[in-house]
């Protein structure tokens, strides 16, 4: 009997192949939809919008509202002195705020590996109760602490009448304590996962080797945990460039406020309703935002070859 | 012959005939042609009574849309007599005042029916009826007696745009104003009588005009015993600032602009409205520390707290203060209203920040809900209904015979100043730019408040020039503008 090509097998192979591929496809599909609805196309057209002069508050009518105007949003945002002001001020935020956290949250993490005591689970546990919390709650948690007349940071601290909240002095500081507080078992959790996945012969073979503390730590250590600390400053410095919650629960939108950029688009998207100009804050944020982590992801390629 | 008879008698048979036929069908079309116009009526009447069906046909329930504080849970309390007269269920859906403004902004944006009557910000009624999120309700308050009975400076500030042209969108519900509270124990104790007399050479008693009141404030300042002259706003993330900038600038000569021809140089770049802010940021140096967010709540709390002798807020949040439950010196707690000014110009001015808000219907809901909505205001604003909000604490109606009633009058201690500051008040700009001028005026005047940034003439000159070209940009200084073109 001539013998088909293709055999049965092979031909029912590919016939379930294809019908696992057009499966796939069909129960991945909904989702892509959902996320070009909800994600990309927002992405494209807020970036059309931030070449128009468009207020959402006003009807809608082509040629009128939108009105195309070029790049005059973003020349207008560049130039304004206040807008620089800002982007110290976030910058500001940022390297206090993510710096803090991952001092301190290094730090523990060495110390909760290293020392044993009972109840260290507990600890633990607790330690890591900020970062559960919802970021508005904590920070209207905080604007209670920090209170002028009532609070209990100035109260326990013994700093006296110190207001955290709107004299611009204290209040972005303010907001990085709380942040620091929140986030810092976020970087904990990390440091404690690397610290654990280095192998102990490592350090045994260096006890052998009589290598002091501070060579196992340059040496062993820190380049064990390295990667999983980038992967903690990335995500640490993303978000700390969006904070938003913890900033308004504890400082409010007024203008005592920190001149945070994020804060800032809310007022100008959602108070004055100037849509396309907060458009291109939000896309020039965006090109920040990816800059500085394309720095930080090319050191963790790097780290991990 | 005889044929010929016979053929004279077939044609006349068959002419009567033909006539006969001809009469009939005449007959049947003009039958039929009135049963068509009979049936074409009968149609006509059905579709009429089909509409006034459906004007009358009424939703089984309405919500409506205000900001979470007492007088809300009043108006629901309140609309149990409108359920149990209509059978229409009511509910009250509340967004706490820091996102209040914004929410239903975003909702009406988006074209949403999610509520069916909104008790907007007062400011917010141009942009609201140009964009067309609310419906026109001119013939509804002058067929319903409601621009007769309620207060023309109501009607004017919570209601119409553009002012002056009678056109209305909403029904007063929630009538407010900035007012005072003082500890009259302190006032009234002969230690401080002596004292304030023998170093500001007059009595110490209730403000008489803004000036004594900044003495008063400055007399009782002992921050080293924490305890501070006066609580006013300092919130600047909406309109708290502004609310007490718009009455130390208007008392003193300036005003915010003109509400009619828009123009604002000459207004609020003038003399009076320079001294009236930097009367604003003196005053502001007596404030309890932490005040630079400082809206409703921090002013209670630090009179509650026994931390300072008098404090600012809206009428609407005075009861509070005469809880003694709440507030361990309510025995001792007097109001006034805002105190006269003389201005720059030696002019003799008083004025009271507005506050309150007017009920409106979406337009985006449907006849049975817009039936029902209009159903509630019509029944909100009757005298007797209107009676009996003002009798609950915080409410205040705009009604002006029950303004003017004994009752009212009686009902609390502060209710004589709120009537008086009914005759005072004044309000913001109404039109659709308002939130971004708002949130111009906060920065920049808010700074100079606050912080002590700059000065007043060049924050008030700065707000000026930004305005102007918001004005201008938006073409409302062109000679062919009409405001009412829309």
């Amino acid at each position: 009997m001539k013998k088909k090509s293709g055999s049965r097998k092979t031909v029912n192979m590919a016939y379930r192949s294809m019908k696992d591929t057009t499966l796939l496809r069909i129960f991945v599909l909904p989702v892509i939809i959902l996320l070009i609805i909800m994600n990309v196309f927002p992405l494209f057209w807020s970036l059309v919008l931030s070449f128009s002069d468009y207020s959402a508050k006003r009807a809608t009518e082509w040629g009128e509202n939108p009105e195309m105007i070029g790049a005059v949003n973003y020349s207008e945002m560049l130039r304004d002195p206040k807008m620089w002001n800002r982007f110290i001020t976030t910058a500001k935020f940022v390297l206090l705020s993510v710096g803090l956290q991952m001092i301190l949250g290094f730090g523990m993490a060495l110390l909760l590996h290293q020392v044993k005591f009972f109840g260290k689970g507990f600890l633990t546990t607790l330690l890591i109760l900020p970062m559960t919390m919802s970021p508005v709650i904590v920070g209207i948690m905080w604007k209670l602490f920090y209170n002028a007349n009532y609070g209990m940071f100035n109260m326990l601290l013994g700093l006296g009448k110190i207001d955290w909240t709107t004299d611009p002095t204290f209040n972005l500081y303010g907001v990085v304590i709380a942040d620091v507080w929140m986030w810092t078992p976020f970087v904990m959790l990390l440091s404690i996962a690397g610290l654990s996945a280095v192998p102990r012969y490592l350090y045994e073979a260096a006890e052998i080797d009589r290598a002091s503390w501070w060579y196992k730590f340059t040496r062993i250590t820190m380049p064990m945990v390295y990667p999983l600390l980038l992967v903690a400053l990335i995500f640490r410095t993303m978000e700390a460039f969006k904070i938003f919650d913890i900033a308004m629960g504890i400082t409010g939108r007024g203008t005592t406020a920190p001149q945070l950029l994020s804060m800032y688009l809310y007022n100008v998207g959602f108070v004055t309703w100037k849509t396309s100009y907060g458009s291109a804050l939000g896309y020039i944020m965006l090109i920040m935002i990816i800059a500085i982590t394309s720095i930080f992801i090319k050191y963790l390629n790097r780290a991990r070859q | 012959m005889r044929k010929a008879l016979i053929w004279l008698l077939a044609a006349m048979l068959m002419v009567s005939l033909t006539i006969y036929g001809a009469g009939c069908k005449a007959e049947e079309a003009a039958e039929e042609e009135i049963a068509e116009e009979e049936m074409e009526e009968e149609a006509e009447e059905e579709e009429a009574a089909e509409e006034e069906a459906e004007e009358m046909a009424m939703a089984d329930s309405i919500t409506i849309h205000w900001a979470q504080w007492a007088p809300a849970d009043n108006l629901e309390a309140l609309s149990a007599g409108f359920t149990a007269e209509t059978g229409i269920e009511v509910i009250v859906e509340q967004t706490p005042w820091e996102t209040f403004v914004q929410k239903y902004n975003v909702e009406m944006i988006a074209g949403s029916d999610a509520w069916d009557i909104i008790v907007a910000d007062s400011q917010d009624v141009g942009n609201m009826a140009i964009n067309g999120h609310f419906v026109e309700l001119t013939d509804f308050v002058q067929e319903k007696g409601i621009l007769d009975s309620f207060l023309p400076s109501a009607m004017y500030y919570y209601s119409e745009y553009p002012k002056g042209y009678e056109r209305y969108w909403g029904v007063p519900v929630e009538g407010d104003a900035l007012g005072w509270a003082y500890r009259m124990d302190l006032f009234q104790d002969p230690d401080n009588m002596a004292a304030f007399e023998a170093e500001y050479g007059y009595a110490l008693g209730v403000p008489e005009s803004w000036d004594m009141l900044k003495d008063i404030a400055e007399f009782f300042h002992d921050p080293d015993n924490e305890f501070y002259g006066v609580a006013v706003y300092g919130d600047n993330g909406y309109d708290s600032l502004a609310m007490i900038a718009e009455q130390t600038i208007r008392v003193y000569g300036g005003d915010l602009g003109n509400f009619e021809t828009f123009e604002v140089d000459g207004y609020l770049n003038s003399e009076g409205a320079v001294a009236g802010i930097e009367y604003y940021r003196e005053l502001y140096r007596f404030v309890p520390p932490g005040f630079g967010d400082a809206f409703y709540v921090a002013t209670n709390d630090a009179f509650i707290s026994g931390i300072v002798p008098m404090s600012t807020n809206f009428f609407a949040f005075l009861p509070a203060l005469a809880n003694p439950e709440t507030n361990p010196f309510a025995g001792d707690t007097g109001y006034f209203t805002c105190p006269p000014q003389e201005g720059v110009d030696g002019v003799v001015r008083q004025s009271a920040a507005l506050g309150g808000q007017a009920g409106s219907v979406v337009s985006y809901i449907s006849e049975e809900k817009k039936n029902a909505a209009f159903a509630w205001l019509e029944w909100f604003a009757r005298e007797e209904t209107q009676a009996e909000w003002a009798q609950l604490p915080g409410s205040f109606t705009c009604h002006e015979a029950v303004l003017n009633s004994d009752e009212f009058l009686n009902a609390a201690p502060y209710n004589p100043n709120m009537k008086e500051s009914f005759e005072l008040f004044q309000d913001w700009w109404a039109v659709p730019q308002y939130d971004e001028m708002l949130r111009t005026f906060s920065e920049v005047v808010g700074a100079y408040v606050i912080s002590g940034t700059g000065t007043a003439e060049d924050a008030l000159q700065e707000v000026t020039d930004i305005w102007t070209e918001i004005f201008e940009e938006d073409g409302y200084y062109d000679p062919d503008f009409d405001p009412n073109d829309f």
